[in-house]
């Protein structure tokens, strides 16, 4: 395929989406499974009594509903991207959620965190510089 | 970690890639999108769910799904995300394995260094 501009801003546009809502959504179901308490203390006898609780709650609806967003952004780039470059690409979203935890939840995130999520951006730039296709259309 | 946050990331990083393995391979069967008018994009969704790796990979992304769900309500998002990543090196490999496509020297270091963030992330839990 041609190493087309309108390739790479579309590609680009898609990746955006990603990693926009996949982290939103992750907040969203983080805020929704904190009041559930924690799986490690979970009785086998009380699981369909959670699993009704996790779906009568509104912050794991609208966590799903960015997850959908994402997931058809995600099918989309597919059909003309390579999986090693999008997968790796949409890494930003670490970024994104510590970010996301940071501020909506108020999370506490060490310093050495951040350090790995920067190496992580790092990881992507370069990434991000080799071609969306290695593989030629079918 | 404890064996119950083991198992939850292994069955988060496994089934969710194999998963997005599954619908990568079912989208390159369906083809690549060029017209996103909605009845065009409905069609697509039409001639998506018909491909059997769809399924397959929809499957093994609800058990991901509900995997990430327990682990988030023992860690915070900050760090039980960036741990996932560790299905980078899983992903590389399967797309090499499953997908057949070619991965540049370039970005095996892309995801070796993206590996490398991930450990830091997961060495500031302790």
């Amino acid at each position: 395929m041609k190493d087309s501009p309108g390739l790479h801003l579309k590609t680009y546009t898609f990746v955006l989406f990603i990693v926009l809502f996949a982290p939103l959504g992750n907040v969203l179901l983080s805020k929704g499974m904190k009041g559930m308490g924690s799986a490690k203390d979970w009785a086998p006898g009380d699981l369909f009594h959670i699993l009704f609780r996790i779906i009568s709650s509104g912050y794991i609806w609208m966590g799903i509903a960015c997850l959908l967003t994402f997931f058809v952004a995600y099918m989309l780039v597919l059909t003309w991207a390579d999986y090693s470059y999008v997968q790796p690409a949409s890494s930003f979203a670490y970024a994104v959620v510590a970010t996301l935890g940071y501020f909506l939840l108020g999370e506490a995130v060490p310093p050495l965190r951040w350090i790995g999520i920067f190496v992580i951006g790092v990881g992507v730039f370069i990434v991000g510089h080799t071609h969306p296709r290695t593989t030629e259309k079918a | 970690m404890n064996v119950l946050e083991i198992f939850l990331v292994f069955i988060i990083v496994a089934a969710g890639t194999g998963g997005e393995l599954c619908i990568s391979r079912a989208m390159k069967v369906v083809g690549e999108v060029h017209d996103f008018r909605p009845e065009a994009l409905v069609r697509f969704v039409l001639r998506a769910i018909r491909v059997a790796w769809m399924w397959i990979g929809i499957a093994m992304m609800t058990l991901a799904f509900f995997s990430l769900l327990a682990m988030l309500s023992i860690e915070n998002v900050s760090f039980v995300v960036p741990v996932t990543a560790l299905s980078y090196a899983a992903g590389a490999f399967g797309a090499m394995m499953f997908l057949h496509e070619r991965i540049s020297r370039q970005r095996w270091l892309g995801v070796f260094i993206v590996c490398v963030g991930v450990t830091l992330v997961w060495l500031s839990r302790r």
